[in-house]
Order: structure tokens, then C-alpha cells, then sequence
């Protein structure tokens, strides 16, 4: 079942000559339960579908519906992981992890119960009373992920979380991620330009091109759950990969004048 | 030495000290030395003696505890109302527009101008001393904390707009407690602008305090008197920027981290 309909969204950001054009006329339909990365070259608009959905931008023309009402500002039922360290830096980790929980007017002892469980399963226990400035950036990031996670969304957007990483620690991100996806199955929408990040989380890839952006192509992703990392050496992974540098090569180029514009 | 090396504990405080005696060595020399007249500079043996007799004898310290009263007490009031009018210039930008013009101008009108109207209006009792200190520093903690506020980091607001926070959440949850250090600072920097402003208030016209000592003081030629009370508000000032200074890093330990 759907539960995130994109019907004809476009955005315009305004400025001389009618302004720039972000992202074309665009439509995406989530379902209840999958995890869909959205990959494109930097500027086509990738984030800014990402924020339309959070309610953080508005579209210029077109809707978005979640359970088939329209998103009109941000709130709790999308949660959020930004590229940037978002912690607040006046909260140790469990209080940043209950902030969302607090809002909603959770007592006290419940929200560290939940709060707590979710410091677990992003592998933080016994940094709870830390503050942000004394954790690494990928401790920052599975904090913000637990913060996400604990507020329970109906779908949680992720815009480049682990783009401010080192390689490894990266891998490392996903692979966290991606079993915690498996265990919970919660619906995430995914931004990044890293295709094997793409490749790696995703039942469905929507590949985007270069500015003003758009839809290209939507390839479902044939791996089995549980994934392991290993998989990105088997053959379904590098023949998906092969197909995507592709589609991606020709947008860089596009993107970076390398190559006309094709008419 | 080499640019921007950090410079160890011990020593940051030895050549601070060292500073201070070389200025008083300076001085003792001007003044022991015969290159300077006595009616014009007292030696600092001298200001020393006079000040203890200020204190013992001639009542000084009520004075002091009246000037730190006003300070504190004007300082008070501007703190009590800016914070709160700050706060909601820098979080709603209507708000901003209606007083920012008004009290950007009001910033420039110098607080020492007022005494004669306040006097006018108001005596030279304690209600035009806090007057002076209130108008002195009123206007700059509005300004100074709006733009703390106002600079409270985009991102931070978004993430907790996703988090479900409304708009009085946005408010007292994250641009409060983001921008509490800054406010805090500012509040330390203005209680230092507010000593010059109470001084002046005193100079001009009162029956006690620090600044009316130094005007009684002037008319006997007693420039030993004068520099002791000038180097207590000196003391003074540095003993509660040091006090603010330190409840500052008490109460926002996060702010100190990884600077």
C-alpha cells in the first residue's frame, strides 16, 4: 500500500529570469514498508524533494500526501537525518534522543525506556549522558538516527546522513542502517549521490537527473534480505552498479557542461 | 614565540602579573623620582595609605556598596526587560521590524546626556542613577541578544520542526537554550559599559557613591584619593567579570567543549 504519494511536483526557486528551476514536474509513489534511494548528481534537486516531503520547502506547483492527506508543514510523522550534524549541542544523547518524545508529552520515565532502546540498537549504550561536541561524526550521525527512529514516523527521510563521513565509517553506517531497516522495516526515503550506498539499502533506486531535475529512471533492486556486506561483490550488485554508473555519467557531465544539452 | 600558539596556564598568569608590576613600577618611578609633581600625581604609596584611611576612617566602603547597589540594581532592570523583548525580536521577525528602527537609534542617544534631564525629572536620588544605567544599557542587551538569537543555527530549528516541535516549542526549546551562552556574554559585557555610566551618574550629581568620593576628592587637590577609587572600580569590575566568567562556564558546559 502507498502511503507517500508525490503527484506532479515541481519547485522554482525564485530570481532573475523567472528564477531557477530546481526539480521538474515529478512523481513518486512510496509503499508501506520499502526503502527507496533517490540518486542523482549534486544539484539536481534530490534534497529539495527530500525537504518538500519533510514540509521544510514548499512545492511550487504540485501535492505530496502521506496517508492520503496533504503534507502542509513539517511534523512528527517524518522524521528527519540531515547531512549536517544536527545534534543539539546543549543535550547530552539521551536527551536529544527524547526530544521528539518530550514534544508529544511522553512522562519522563517512558522516554528514557525508549530512548534508551534505541541508543541500543544504533550501538551507543553508555555514551547517554555525552554531549554532541564530544562524539565522532559517525556517532553524531547514529545519535540523530536513534532521535529519528525513537520518534516512531510513519517515514523517515534521510538526506545524505553519512555524505559528511570517511569511506569506512560510511560502509560501516550503512550496514547498521541497513539491519535496522531489516528488523524494523520502517519506510525510508533516501537521498545520496554514492551509488553504492544506493545500491546497498534499497529495494528501489530512482535515479534523477542533472539540473532542473527529474525522474530518469526507478530500477527495483534484486538482492534477497538479509544483505550482507559481501554482496557488493557479487555479480546482480556490479551488473546494477555497471548500469547506474551509466545513467549518473551522462548527468555529471550534463551537470558540469561536458556535455551539450540534449535536446 | 610563533602566530597563534597557545601559551601554558602557568605562564599566561605570571605575565599577567608581570604586566601589572611593571605599571606600578612606572608609576612609582614617575612619581619617587621627582619627574612628576605630587600636586598633580600622588606616588603609590601615598594612594595606598589614603585608601586605607578612606576605608577606615572616612566611610569608603559605604560608598562602594552604594555604586555596586545602583549598578546592579539598574543592571537588573534593563537585564529583566531586555532578555525577554530580545528573545522575541530574534525569533519573530515582525516583532523585530516594529521596535529594531526605534531601538537602534535609542542605542546611539548617550546615556550621560540624560543626566540633566534626568535630574530634571527625577531628583539626584537613586531613581535617576538607575535611569542612567538602565537607558546606558537597556538598548544594547536588546539589539545584542536579538542577534543572538536571530543567529540560532537554520538547521538545528529544521531538525527539531521534524522532530515535532511547534512554534512555541522552536522558541523555548532551541533558540533559548542555543543562543544562552551568547546572551549570557552579552549580559557580562554590558554590566562592564554600566560601571562607566553609574560613575558618570555619581560624577554629575550625588551624595554618595565611588564617583562622588572622586569629586569631593577633586576639589581638595587629593589625586591619591582619586586613583584609589578609580582602581577599586577597576577591582571591582575585574572581580565580577571574573565571577560571570566562571558561573558562565558552570552553567553552559557544552558551550566550552571542543573550543
Amino acid at each position: 500500500m502507498s502511503i507517500l504519494e508525490i503527484t506532479r511536483v515541481a519547485k522554482t526557486f525564485p530570481g532573475a529570469n523567472g528564477g531557477t528551476v530546481a526539480l521538474q514536474a515529478t512523481d513518486l509513489s512510496v509503499q508501506e514498508n520499502d526503502f527507496i534511494t533517490v540518486l542523482g548528481p549534486s544539484g539536481c534537486g534530490k534534497s529539495t524533494l527530500l525537504r518538500m516531503v519533510a514540509g521544510l520547502d514548499t512545492p511550487t506547483t504540485g501535492s505530496i500526501e502521506l496517508d492520503g492527506r496533504p503534507v502542509l508543514g513539517p511534523g512528527a510523522d517524518r522524521g528527519m537525518v540531515f547531512q549536517s550534524y544536527t545534534l543539539f549541542p546543549w543535550l547530552t544523547v539521551l536527551q536529544n534522543v527524547c526530544f521528539g518524545l518530550r514534544e508529544k508529552g511522553m512522562p519522563l520515565s517512558d522516554q528514557h525506556d525508549l530512548a534508551r532502546q534505541f541508543i541500543g540498537k544504533v550501538g551507543l549504550e553508555g555514551f547517554e549522558s555525552h554531549f554532541p561536541k564530544q562524539l565522532s561524526g559517525g556517532m553524531q550521525q547514529r545519535t540523530a538516527l536513534a532521535r529519528a527512529l525513537a520518534n516512531n514516523p510513519r517515514i523517515l527521510l534521510m538526506d545524505e546522513p553519512f555524505g559528511a563521513l570517511d569511506h569506512q565509517t560510511r560502509e560501516l553506517m550503512q550496514e547498521l542502517l541497513e539491519g535496522i531497516w531489516e528488523a524494523e522495516r520502517k519506510t525510508v526515503l533516501f537521498v545520496t549521490h554514492d551509488i553504492d550506498e544506493a545500491i546497498f539499502m534499497a529495494n528501489r533506486v530512482v535515479v534523477m537527473s542533472a539540473r532542473p531535475g527529474r525522474i530518469k529512471c526507478d530500477l527495483p533492486v534484486a538482492i534477497d534480505h538479509p544483505r550482507h556486506y559481501s554482496v557488493k561483490t557479487k555479480p546482480v550488485f556490479s551488473d546494477l552498479k555497471a548500469r547506474l554508473t551509466e545513467e549518473i555519467r551522462v548527468e555529471v557531465q550534463r551537470a558540469i557542461g561536458m556535455l551539450a544539452l540534449a535536446a | 614565540m610563533k602566530p597563534l600558539i597557545a601559551v601554558g596556564p602557568g605562564s599566561r598568569i605570571a605575565l599577567g602579573i608581570a604586566f601589572f608590576i611593571l605599571f606600578f613600577l612606572v608609576w612609582a618611578a614617575a612619581t619617587f623620582g621627582g619627574f612628576v609633581s605630587k600636586t598633580f600625581l600622588a606616588d603609590p604609596v601615598t594612594m595606598v595609605r589614603s585608601g586605607y584611611d578612606l576605608l577606615a576612617n572616612q566611610g569608603f566602603a559605604f560608598d562602594i556598596g552604594m555604586t555596586v547597589w545602583r549598578v546592579l540594581g539598574g543592571f537588573a532592570i534593563a537585564a529583566v526587560l531586555a532578555v525577554p523583548l530580545g528573545v522575541l525580536m530574534g525569533a519573530y521577525k515582525p516583532v523585530e521590524a516594529f521596535f529594531e528602527p526605534f531601538v537602534s537609534f535609542a542605542r546611539y542617544l548617550p546615556a550621560s546626556a540624560f543626566i540633566p534631564l534626568l535630574i530634571l525629572w527625577a531628583g539626584i536620588g537613586e531613581a535617576q542613577k538607575l535611569a542612567v544605567i538602565f537607558i546606558g544599557s537597556f538598548f544594547q542587551l536588546v539589539l545584542m541578544i536579538a542577534v543572538s538569537v536571530g543567529n540560532t543555527r537554520r538547521d538545528l530549528v529544521e531538525a527539531a520542526y521534524t522532530l515535532g516541535a511547534g512554534d512555541r516549542g522552536i522558541v523555548t526549546r532551541v533558540l533559548m537554550p542555543s543562543s544562552a551562552p551568547e546572551i549570557a556574554e552579552t549580559l557580562r559585557m554590558v554590566l562592564g559599559w554600566a560601571w562607566t555610566y553609574v560613575i558618570v551618574a555619581e560624577l554629575i550629581g550625588a551624595s554618595s557613591g565611588i564617583g562622588h568620593m572622586i569629586t569631593d576628592s577633586q576639589a581638595l587637590l587629593a589625586t591619591d584619593q582619586i586613583i584609589f577609587g578609580i582602581i577599586v572600580i577597576g577591582l571591582i569590575g575585574l572581580v565580577t567579570d571574573f565571577a560571570f566568567k566562571a558561573f558562565n562556564r558552570k552553567l553552559f558546559p557544552w558551550a566550552q567543549l571542543g573550543r
